[in-house]
């Protein structure tokens, strides 16, 4: 089967549970009564909707191909970026590395991608983002909360930047007998991640009983979590065929996909907590901002990159 | 027409600029919306915050000295948001002869009225301007506006602004009331600013 057979089959796949999930909207829309419950419903809804126009984003990508994938996830950290640094109480000291984060490294970082030049691509942040940063902002002199202002810009920008773009990095990993279908790859880590947020919501909401993290996550349970998980990586486990793994291989991979992911919805709700705010912003109607829905794309894909470039990398 | 479309594109992009209609509804009124001014971006994010019906017929007071020159400034002035120029510091007969013109044509006016920038989240006092406006414009409904996060993204003395989200806050209208002392009615103008921060 060709990589645009499997793509189209994995989509008719994504496409009639959108279908049914829309129907199941509107058939509780019509039973629901009471105000709370509406709420609940609406919101479900609104995710519902969204989940359409992000899946219409994505075959977009895959018809347009790489340039286009690169332009669309640049664009996602640009909106994440400017989410968390609104969010971050800022000086006036700070505002040539905000804006060197935005208008250098950030077009940088996915341009790197694009030229497939992967040794800069793993560097240029951590590395000489990281040193130049602090030193450029004391080169304004403003000492007042210097270390923790240098912290969040850095975190930021290796949250919203670095780790975001490990997901179309997917694209530089070269498999041997798995050539030309990085994008499938891609779609791979994005289908089990985000799969796996819907699955541990749902879960949640039908069998939640004891919380996880109460102060940081109130909507996170051990249920939820279990659930949806397991779930997620048999559904994971079920797709190894669009993949260069075999089905233990999937299975493995997948599980790693749902605990990074999870990881990174706890660690960013805390830090989400930390700034006082409970969404990042308000772009995505139902789902709160653009980092509500890329918090576990960020731990997930840096991971899922890593290691299959340590198994399977020719 | 298109510059117009492409300038509130390109500010959406960079600060979001949606307006939130707090203790006021977006209506065809012809109005005079002041808000507190701490960037050279805050014309243009209040503008584009307004829904295009009545952005169509809004227009920005710019100072001549910083919007009025030529280059790329003077172009988003003129033809971006069809600014209405008012002199600073110096002494003329009537310096608000130009915005009592564009009320008289019908349009609305978007003011700061404390005449400068003020880099921190509270406005200083107003300048008598909007007062004397209102007052000799009685059919026009002042409209209290509030800007969030602009100094952050475009500081004094900085020429590039960053991209940070910013909400346009639009407040109660503050009409004058008869026989209203000047520093009754702008300090009433500036609460309204206020309570909205």
């Amino acid at each position: 089967m060709s990589e645009r057979h499997k793509f189209w089959l994995v989509m008719g796949g994504v496409l009639a549970l959108l279908v049914v999930a829309s129907v199941i909207g509107a058939w509780l829309k019509q039973r629901t009564r009471s105000d709370g419950g509406r709420d609940v419903v609406a919101n479900l809804v609104a995710r519902i909707n969204a989940w359409w126009v992000m899946v219409a984003l994505l075959c977009a990508c895959f018809l347009l191909g790489r340039a286009a994938t690169l332009v669309f996830f640049a664009l996602a950290s640009f909106f994440a970026l400017r989410e968390f640094l609104t969010l971050t109480p800022t000086r006036p000291g700070d505002h040539l590395p905000m804006a060197l984060c935005f208008y250098v490294a950030l077009p940088l970082q996915y341009w790197l991608i694009g030229v497939e030049w992967y040794g800069l691509f793993a560097i240029c942040i951590p590395v000489y983002g990281f040193l130049l940063l602090p030193a450029i902002s004391a080169l304004d002199g403003d000492v007042d909360g210097f270390l923790e202002r240098n912290t969040k810009i850095q975190w930021g920008l290796m949250l919203t930047v670095y780790c975001v773009s490990y997901a179309p990095a997917v694209l530089l990993l070269h498999i041997p007998g798995y050539e030309g279908q990085s994008l499938l790859l891609m779609l791979y880590l994005l289908l089990v991640v985000q799969l796996s947020d819907v699955l541990q919501y749902v879960f949640g909401k039908l069998f939640g009983r004891r919380k996880l993290a109460p102060t940081v996550s109130p909507s996170k349970t051990v249920e939820g979590l279990v659930g949806g998980g397991l779930a997620a990586t048999a559904v994971g486990t079920g797709l190894w065929w669009i993949t260069p793994f075999s089905p233990m291989g999937a299975a493995a991979i997948s599980a790693v996909i749902v605990l990074a992911g999870f990881l990174g919805g706890l660690a960013l709700s805390a830090v989400k907590r930390s700034l006082g705010a409970k969404d990042w912003g308000t772009m995505i109607e139902g789902h709160g901002g653009m980092l509500d829905r890329l918090d576990s794309v960020s731990f997930a894909a840096p991971v899922f990159f890593h290691v299959v470039r340590y198994a399977y990398h020719g | 027409m298109i510059t117009s479309q492409l300038l509130v594109g390109i500010t959406r992009l960079l600060v979001g600029a949606h307006g939130r209609w707090i203790h006021s509804r977006p209506a065809p009124t012809q109005r005079i919306y002041f808000a507190n001014h701490t960037s050279h971006l805050d014309t243009l994010a209040l503008w584009a915050a307004l829904p295009p019906a009545l952005r169509a017929r809004t227009r920005p007071v710019a100072a001549r000295d910083y919007w009025g020159g030529g280059g790329i400034r003077g172009f988003i002035a003129e033809h971006g948001f069809r600014a209405v120029y008012i002199e600073r510091g110096r002494t003329q007969d009537n310096p608000l002869a130009p915005l009592e013109a564009a009320l008289g044509s019908g349009d609305s006016l978007i003011l700061f009225p404390e005449g400068t920038r003020t880099p921190a989240p509270l406005p200083q006092a107003f300048k008598a301007g909007l007062y004397h406006l209102a007052r000799r414009h009685p059919q026009v409904e002042p409209v209290a506006v509030y800007l969030d996060t602009l100094h952050r993204s475009m500081p004094k003395g900085s020429l590039l602004p960053v991209p940070l989200t910013c909400s346009v806050r639009f407040g109660r209208a503050v009409p004058v009331q008869a026989d209203e002392p000047k520093e009754s009615f702008l300090e009433r103008a500036r609460a309204a600013v206020v309570e909205l921060a």
